[in-house]
């Protein structure tokens, strides 16, 4: 798994059907990767219906925020949909697990509930691996967040 | 650890001199909290040495009406009710809707005219948001969560009474 002071491999990734996310073009931001297992299990969902209402206390810090699993673009779509989410998930699909891979967070056909905060120079800050059943919350992130330079 | 630490803007009941701290972060519209309530109830008339403080912790996309419902208890609290529309909420729990708010305060015989303008008032939508704000910070990643002498608790929340007890649940009904 990528630690502090590793530069963050860049990707690109599908969020909906018709658009992609390229990591080096989210210029001028701190970025949050939210690696998790999969779209809709009890756990996931809560850790993903935290993110989406810690969003504006992420942008007070100028942070923008992914979750990444191995779920295709559909599913995405349809879980983001039902749990009203307002930040992309990525479909780290094809080939399957290979961002979540570079990032050492690839185990048993799965993403690993992992985050990631990435500064504005594309290095890692932090990173956190969670056991796989345990929701790992945003106050880890935040106190990443906040100790970075503005 | 819980942070901040409980303050004046908390909502304390129980035995305020109490010298274990429980604090619930809660949502009006979850139903697990739904099903805690009746057993913090329970606790707290079974305990006399247990100070109990409830912060918002409104997933308010995932549950529509749950903010409205923090600002409703909040309003009330401003008329002195603050528990009385807490319990009112999780004992109509079901019938949660923006109506049911105020037939609530109707109920409770609040100023129904104050409490409709503190509705409005973004002093409270600030509370509701600094709970929730320090929930995060405290390490909430779901509801309901608590800390007993500001440390989360980990444990099921059936379990509440026999470990506020420092007894096991079994060895307490023999």
């Amino acid at each position: 798994m990528l630690q502090q002071g590793d530069k963050a491999p860049d990707f690109t990734l599908s969020a909906t059907p018709d658009r992609t996310v390229t990591l080096s073009s989210q210029q001028g931001k701190k970025i949050i990767l939210a690696f998790y297992p999969a779209d809709w299990s009890p756990v996931c969902s809560d850790q993903m219906a935290l993110y989406n209402e810690t969003l504006r206390l992420f942008e007070k810090h100028n942070a923008v925020i992914f979750g990444i699993s191995v779920d295709g673009v559909w599913c995405h779509q349809a879980f983001s949909k039902d749990r009203h989410l307002h930040f992309d998930l990525l479909a780290d699909f094809e080939p399957k697990g290979a961002v979540s891979d570079l990032y050492g967070v690839y185990k048993d056909g799965v993403s690993q509930r992992a985050l990631f905060v990435i500064d504005e120079t594309g290095t890692i800050q932090w990173s956190y691996l969670s056991p796989i059943g345990e929701n790992p919350g945003a106050d880890g992130i935040l106190s990443a967040l906040e100790s970075l330079p503005g | 650890m819980l942070t901040p630490p409980i303050n004046t803007r908390d909502h304390i009941t129980g035995n305020p001199q109490g010298t274990i701290e429980l604090v619930e972060y809660g949502d009006f519209q979850c139903p697990y909290c739904g099903e805690a309530y009746p057993l913090v109830k329970h606790m707290l008339q079974a305990l006399q040495d247990v100070k109990f403080i409830f912060r918002h912790f409104p997933l308010s996309e995932a549950h529509e009406y749950a903010t409205d419902a923090a600002l409703a208890a909040e309003a009330a609290g401003r008329q002195g009710k603050f528990w009385e529309m807490h319990d009112a909420l999780y004992e109509n729990q079901a019938q949660l809707s923006e109506g049911l708010l105020s037939q609530l305060a109707k109920i409770l015989r609040l100023d129904m005219k104050q409490f409709a303008a503190d509705m409005e008032d973004h002093q409270l939508l600030s509370k509701v948001e600094a709970d929730f704000e320090s929930g995060v910070r405290s390490g909430v990643n779901g509801t309901p969560t608590f800390f007993i002498n500001g440390k989360r608790y980990n444990g099921d929340f059936t379990d509440l009474l026999s470990t506020l007890n420092g007894t096991d649940a079994s060895e307490s009904e023999i």
